[in-house]
């Protein structure tokens, strides 16, 4: 790869991780949790962002992060309120960094219009606050797109009270004990407002410059309101290796050129390295870029951002590794369990006996994998948080759009779920909740009306169930308008008018494709993207989704997702001449029935009574395929299950082998998804053995029961 | 590793028999030839699926070659093989009777398939190359699996 494009891939993959911290942050701002630390995690993610985009030449990216960052700075300094409306502001300025960013990455075009209404609602933020230092005047920062804020030499400003001036002038001593200035004046710049200036007259040509010599000297001044202590306790623990003088500032007519020289004259670091070059005929192959890179820095120290020390802290604790790298790892794991467990089954048929000193260290071994394996595992598996944590946003955005007053509560945020379906979670949820906050919610009239409290609760929940990850969507709103659902159905060709569905059926319409019951296509359900789209899109991925709904209660909306990569409990099974695993989260009970609780209904069913319940037999060789004719029910075992979408059922198989902990493996990965297969695994005799698709087994069965029934879109 | 097979004409061919017939394909698409093991059936899948395999971790589906090239199911022997070949991003095995050599394939020798009105041939059969008298088809795999996982190859 162009060495270029890779470094691009690694600012995308952090702008990424930036994108993240700046959106969290922001909702703690929102939700009172933020402090000032907060604040500048916040811009240092913008102000990270804008940095990069300015290397890579991403213009409109870095003009309006600089807007953006601008705005933070204020809200930093303590001139900007933070308030929740300037929160939100922000929230919706996050978004469009994060578009611009996308952008940036992939050569998609973002609205200009909408960056502009956000630059220019930023702007507004900042405008009105007089002497506000970063944005001058003229109140004008976007001019400069290259993020060098130009400091605002106030020489016109009417006389305000006179501030601090402080100098400080480092010795060679401070540096060699590690005392850093950035970090002392970023300290001053928390009293207060500040301007600093650097004093680099000192600066000798580089061929006399002494590596540990101390040439730079900083006047800063600050506001009048601090305190003359504080700003001197910040220098205490420096002591004499960094003397520093503390004056009011002379009044506002004595030309400012007198205490603080403007800098470009002095710290020209072009002329510099180009007189270095003709005196000392040094490397004539300097960097062009070495005056760019000047100001930069320049820009750092003044901004107060400078490096980041949180960040520094947190590359130790973190490491970014190639997903690639973590699925060989996976992979070669699930090998060791599998080759663990056929040298175990090897050592059985020696007949060494259990007590032999290679049993033993077999059995530490066991113990030893399962545990990388489980750390193996844990490496991928992150909380859902990450995309939940999106939400919020959303929820009040399209509520807002909607004119409808939404709380969203979020629930199992800690569930964790490969990174792989983490990813691809996102899209359906967002689906889903603009779906309850749009037709499900009623506006706040409405509501009151039909006693319930103005504001609609939307309930976002994860949970593991079933070894799968299930996502509910909740409204407590008006619920599924079955009769209209039906009439639309009946109008679009869906079903035929003199079909009779049950309540579940109608309210499964929805997800039938070309179905949208919003009467006019509105600008947040009807993006061209119907339940039937979603639908797909979860099934592509292994998943489920239905929905159930009680008029004037609420519709809850249940998507099941595979959590793909993961180490499923199983019950492994014989079924005919093969081995087969069923996911032992689905099994109630297993047990051998006797002839006499099994009953004969229809011409071919059979039903088990348990406890007076009477339970569907399904013969899981026949369900699969491998075998023509069930097997008599007595002559084998039964497990009994509860699925998501058909209740319980009783599943026929020859015999129970014992549980197991599998790997699973994707059949998708170098085939295709098999109808009544979730996945597959491989045993410890190393030959792949299915996993069952409890739920897809049964609702193949319910899809035979309603065959006969006129559903058009029925394949 | 690419999506697609080249399209071009590769510069050794790996060929192969089944039945009375042969046929080879472009050695680059190869991983391995091993030998055949039963695999594990999978429902509802066409007849020329054979099922499963374990390849170091990996699930490798086996496809019966003459099967699918309609010359009938193979009746795998202690002699069958398996070639694993990448067809995009996938693994997949193919079942064939014996693997017979390589060869050096010239552009020229190439000759367009004839037409003999078969839609598997004009599917699977991308040319022919005379060789000492035989006639060996070249083929092309990127259609040999179902057509669901082609669309998702896609």
């Amino acid at each position: 790869m162009d060495p270029m494009e890779s470094i691009k891939q690694t600012y995308f993959v952090e702008c990424d991780e930036l994108l993240a911290d700046l959106e969290s942050g922001l909702l703690a701002l929102e939700s009172d949790e933020g402090d000032s630390d907060t604040i500048n995690a916040v811009f240092r993610a913008v102000h990270s962002v804008k940095g990069g985009a300015g290397a890579f030449g991403f213009e409109a990216l870095v003009e309006f992060a600089h807007v953006f960052e601008s705005t933070l700075d204020a809200m930093r300094s303590g001139t900007l309120a933070v308030d929740n409306d300037n929160v939100k502001i922000m929230l919706r300025a996050a978004d469009v960094l994060a578009d611009l960013v996308q952008a940036a990455k992939d050569g998609s075009s973002v609205d200009p219009a909408r960056t502009q209404t956000l630059a220019d609602e930023l702007s507004a933020l900042i405008t009105p606050q007089d002497g506000a230092p970063v944005t001058g005047d003229d109140g004008e920062p976007a001019a400069d797109s290259w993020g060098f804020t130009p400091l605002k030499l106030d020489i016109d400003e009417p006389a305000a009270p006179s501030r601090w001036i402080l100098t400080v002038t480092p010795t060679p001593a401070a540096y060699a004990k590690g005392h850093d200035p950035a970090i002392l004046l970023r300290e001053v710049a928390r009293l207060g407002d500040v301007e600093c200036w650097l004093d680099a007259s000192a600066l000798p040509d580089l061929n006399a410059l002494d590596p540990e010599g101390s040439y730079l000297r900083w006047t800063v001044f600050i506001d009048s309101a601090v305190e003359e202590t504080a700003i001197r306790d910040v220098f205490d623990f420096v002591g004499e290796d960094c003397p520093i003088t503390l004056d009011r500032e002379a009044p506002a007519d004595q030309p400012l050129e007198d205490i603080a020289p403007p800098p470009a004259a002095d710290f020209d670091v072009a002329a510099l390295i180009s007189l270095a070059q003709a005196q000392s005929g040094s490397d004539p192959a300097m960097p062009s870029d070495e005056p760019a890179a000047a100001p930069k820095a320049a820009d750092h120290e003044e901004s107060g951002g400078g490096r980041e020390p949180s960040k520094q802290a947190a590359a130790g604790a973190t490491i970014r590794v190639d997903l690639e790298r973590v699925d060989r790892l996976i992979d070669l794991v699930g090998e060791l369990v599998i080759n663990q467990a056929m040298i175990a089954q090897r050592v059985v048929e020696s007949e060494l006996g259990r007590s032999s000193s290679v049993a033993i260290g077999l059995d530490e071994l066991e113990q030893l994998t399962r545990e990388i394996q489980d750390s193996v595992m844990a490496i991928r598996a992150q909380p859902v948080k990450s995309v939940f944590q999106r939400m919020p946003r959303l929820v009040r955005e399209v509520a807002g759009m909607t004119n409808k007053s939404v709380r969203l509560v979020t629930e199992g945020e800690g569930t964790e779920v490969d990174k792989t379906v983490i990813e691809r979670l996102s899209d359906p949820i967002t689906h889903m909740l603009r779906n309850a906050i749009d037709h499900g919610v009623e506006t706040p009239d409405e509501r009151v009306a039909a006693g319930k409290p103005a504001e609609g609760v939307v309930r976002l929940s994860a949970s593991h169930r079933s070894g799968r990850i299930v996502i509910e969507v909740a409204d407590d709103g008006k619920g599924i308008n079955r009769p209209r659902v039906r009439e639309i159905a009946i109008n679009k060709g869906v079903i035929s008018p003199d079909a009779n569905l049950t309540d579940d059926e109608i309210d499964n319409l929805i997800f039938a494709p070309g179905f949208s019951t919003a009467s006019t296509v509105s600008n947040i359900s009807g993006r061209g993207v119907g339940m039937d789209v979603v639908k797909r899109s979860i099934q592509a991925l292994g998943g489920r989704i239905s929905i159930a709904s009680v008029p004037g209660r609420g519709s809850t909306f249940t998507m099941s997702l595979p959590l793909t990569l993961a180490v499923l409990d199983g019950m492994v099974v014989t079924v005919g001449d093969q081995t087969l695993v069923s996911p032992l989260t689905a099994i109630v009970e297993t047990l051998r029935p006797k002839p006499t609780d099994i009953r004969l209904l229809g011409p071919k069913g059979a039903v088990l009574a348990v406890r007076g319940a009477h339970v569907p037999l399904i013969d899981i060789g026949v369900a699969l395929g491998w075998r023509d004719e069930p097997i008599p029910p007595a002559n084998g075992v039964i497990l009994l299950v509860e699925s998501e979408v058909g209740g319980r059922a009783a599943l026929v198989v020859d015999q129970i082998q014992g549980q197991r902990q599998v790997v699973i493996k994707s059949l998708e990965q170098n085939f295709q998804h098999v109808d009544g297969v979730a996945a597959a695994t491989i045993l410890g005799d190393g030959r792949v053995a299915l996993i069952l698709d409890v739920d897809a087994v049964i609702a193949a069965r319910s899809r035979d029961r309603f065959e006969p029934q006129p559903l058009a879109q029925a394949s | 590793m690419d999506e697609k097979t080249p399209e071009a004409v590769p510069s050794e061919l790996i060929s192969f028999r089944i039945g009375a017939q042969e046929f080879c394909l472009d050695i680059m698409l190869v991983r391995e030839i091993r030998g055949w093991s039963q695999g594990t059936p999978l429902p509802h899948s066409p007849p020329y699926v054979r099922g499963v395999i374990n390849l170091r971790g990996a699930v490798l589906p086996i496809i019966d070659l003459a099967a699918r090239l309609g010359l009938g199911q193979t009746e795998p022997t202690a002699r069958s093989v398996i070639i694993v070949v990448h067809i995009g991003r996938r693994l997949v095995g193919l079942l064939v009777d014996a693997v017979s050599e390589i060869l050096a394939a010239d552009p020229a020798s190439i000759q367009p398939t004839p037409n003999i009105g078969c839609d598997t041939v004009n599917k699977f059969v991308r040319g022919i190359i005379p060789l000492e008298g035989r006639m060996i088809s070249w083929i092309a795999i990127n259609d040999i699996l179902p057509e669901q996982a082609e669309a998702d190859a896609a």
